[in-house]
């Protein structure tokens, strides 16, 4: 199991001389493209529409000031001043040039960060909860699980040629932040009726062309066998998981073409035999990542200027309306900073931006900082009494708006503005409805409502996740939308059903606008929703309004 | 990705990829290759295109991915592209001003 916690990277600086030399190797004419393409996969480096694109892994999401630095770093030096948080809490950087990632890869391994398993039939980064460690109704911190995960993920020898890429998440608790259903392998932290701990496992799940929502495999795992039955899980699926058809390679294919049962007996047998080889040095090792991802130590103190501010300042007291989560700490609370301002693209944030957080976290919040998966930034544990302060040099940077969780805050892939597998455009799109709904000034009155873009069927804007959800295509060469319904990553983890025939981009606008004009008319209350509203009525009276030719 | 059509004088077509060493789009022309999409050489003939595509693919060391793309003659003779993914190459992304769009002002400085 190689270590590469920051303070072990020799490891990383070997793998960044390797990447080095392949570099060399594919300029001077030794590596043709076809030889080279795998290597570069290896180390998340792609080829987009318009130039490289490099992946950088951000384990779990979590960062430490210095790290975000160096992210900033490479988006000033490298790239165009600015890098692309993604909905695996990653960052990728849009423009680097080839013969320049080894000088960036050697940046990062400075910094303990890497772009290793970023691409690739392999496992993924493992992503958890934003708010891990500070959320309020979570079992026990899901960090030191994953941060083991990707321990023993990383260079795993019989999981670098999986049928296809491989993707685990994990929750904290029965609250899920992390579209556990959504993954290869979903992992809830929970208590026997002992007090002990141990994990709910999913397998199945996934979204792109074949989404299909993840099933329980196993109840209640115990946590000293989480290593043995994730191996024994993945051993099983590396066995019998399609390689003839990339389109149905993955585990969700595998599960249910084979049927849950099936793979459960397979996986149950390949448990007792993994189990016996792990001789407990997982353990002692969880004992001392639960050491490292110890609480801080917190301030137990009055809550100062906040509640005067929040009477004296109108805006500041609409952003703590929304862009505030509970904390399990009197007195503190976890701050939201949305990377969606206006006229901003979802998920991009400045070198500066990058640098004002690292300071602010550093200076205000315990030096943690968090990549969520709807590419927003998280400042987990904030004491209130700072609030005033932080929201002062966040609105300076132009970080301050207050749209978590409303109409705005929408998650959008690349798209065809950067990506080579895109069959439409996302960010204009989003772009668009946001300001849209600002113009009308609805944010407020619609409340919390997920708008979800995929720029192609591969779904990395989560569409079907989306309460509303917007895939894009190519039809007969124009760009064409469509839109589902009723999906949800979170309470009630459900698959957004297309609603009808497709929109050209400029009919997208008017199209949400109906629905949401529609919604307006039928809420009960401002306290539903629109994803509620959708439960109780069903999908006709949506489709009406999406429709009004066919009504 | 343009597909399925023949490079013929009804539906040209222009060979196009991306740099190996930076990464950017580029087109071919006639003995080389250029940044500037406006340059690249029209094929009109199907054969004709394929040699170039082979000629294209042998220069490994210079360019990655190279295809045929469909592309139309312009008022000024000059090749324009049909489909919108194309368009996108040529002029970069649209939420910023970056890519081609940033290139050919530089160059006209």
């Amino acid at each position: 199991m190689f270590d590469v916690r920051p303070q072990h990277n020799e490891y990383l600086r070997h793998r960044s001389a390797q990447f080095r030399r392949q570099v060399e190797r594919r300029l001077d004419g030794s590596l043709t493209e076809e030889e080279f393409r795998p290597l570069r996969l290896m180390n998340g480096v792609y080829l987009q529409l318009h130039a490289y694109m490099l992946r950088v892994a951000i384990p779990y999401g979590t960062l430490k000031p210095d790290q975000m630095r160096t992210l900033a770093l490479l988006a000033e030096k490298w790239d165009k001043g600015y890098g692309h948080f993604t909905t695996r809490q990653n960052i990728q950087y849009n423009w680097p040039k080839l013969v320049d990632i080894p000088d960036m890869l050697d940046a990062l391994a400075d910094a303990g960060l890497h772009a290793i398993q970023t691409s690739g039939n392999t496992i993924r980064n493992v992503t958890t909860d934003a708010f891990a460690g500070a959320a309020a109704d979570e079992v026990t911190d899901p960090r030191p699980y994953a941060e083991l995960l990707r321990m023993w993920s990383t260079d795993h020898g019989e999981f670098q040629f999986l049928p296809r890429k491989f993707k685990i998440a994990i929750s904290g608790g029965d609250k899920d932040r992390a579209v556990i259903a959504a993954h290869d392998i979903g992992l809830r932290l929970r208590q026997n009726e002992a007090g002990e701990l141990g994990f709910q496992v999913w397998i199945g799940g996934g979204l792109g062309r074949t989404p299909l929502l993840g099933q329980v495999v196993r109840e209640f795992l115990p946590e000293a066998d989480l290593l043995p039955y994730v191996e024994a899980i993945i051993s099983a699926y590396n066995l019998a998981g399609r390689r003839d058809n990339k389109y149905k390679a993955r585990i969700k294919i595998t599960v249910a073409e084979r049927g849950l049962d099936v793979m459960r007996e397979e996986i149950e047998a390949e448990f007792l035999n993994r189990r016996a080889a792990f001789t407990g040095v997982d353990q002692a090792l969880l004992d001392e990542l639960k050491a490292v991802y110890a609480a801080p130590e917190f301030r137990h103190e009055g809550e100062g200027d906040f509640e005067a501010t929040r009477a004296a300042n109108a805006a500041f007291r609409s952003w703590t309306d929304t862009n505030l989560s509970a904390h399990r700490i009197p007195g503190y609370a976890s701050v939201t900073v949305t990377l969606k301002g206006r006229g901003t693209t979802p998920g991009d944030a400045s070198a500066e931006q990058m640098r004002l957080l690292a300071d602010l976290a550093q200076q205000y919040g315990h030096s943690d900082i968090r990549i969520a998966h709807d590419q927003n930034v998280v400042l987990p544990h904030v004491h209130k009494s700072d609030l005033p302060a932080i929201y002062a040099a966040l609105k300076d940077a132009g970080l301050a708006t207050a749209n978590a969780g409303l109409i705005s805050d929408i998650v959008a892939c690349p798209g065809m503005d950067y990506c080579t597998l895109a069959t439409a455009r996302s960010i204009p799109i989003a772009q668009d409805i946001a300001e849209h709904f600002r113009q009308r000034e609805l944010e407020d009155d619609i409340g919390k409502i997920d708008i979800r873009i995929s720029g192609c069927i591969n779904a990395c804007g989560h569409h079907h996740l989306g309460h509303i959800g917007i895939l894009g295509l190519d039809r007969a060469g124009v760009e064409n939308y469509q839109i589902t319904l009723g999906g949800d990553g979170y309470d009630i983890p459900a698959i957004g059903q297309r609603a009808g025939a497709g929109f050209p981009a400029e009919e997208v606008v008017p199209a949400i606008d109906r629905l949401i004009d529609t919604y307006l008319d039928l809420r009960e209350s401002e306290e539903e929703r629109f994803i509620d509203a959708y439960r109780r009525l069903g999908v006709a009276p949506f489709k009406a309004a999406l429709y009004p030719a066919d009504a | 990705m343009s597909k399925g059509f023949t490079p013929s004088a009804a539906t040209p077509a222009v060979i196009t990829a991306n740099d190996l060493r930076q990464g950017h789009c580029v087109w071919m022309l006639d003995g080389g290759w250029t940044s500037d999409p406006a340059e690249a050489q029209l094929y009109e003939d199907e054969a004709i295109a394929d040699l170039a595509l082979l000629d294209a693919i042998s220069q490994d060391n210079l360019v990655v991915g190279p295809y045929l793309a469909e592309a139309r003659r312009g008022p000024d003779g000059r090749p324009e592209p049909t489909h919108f993914r194309e368009a996108f190459r040529r002029r970069g992304p649209s939420n910023y001003f970056h890519g081609k769009q940033a290139e050919l002002e530089a160059s006209n400085v």
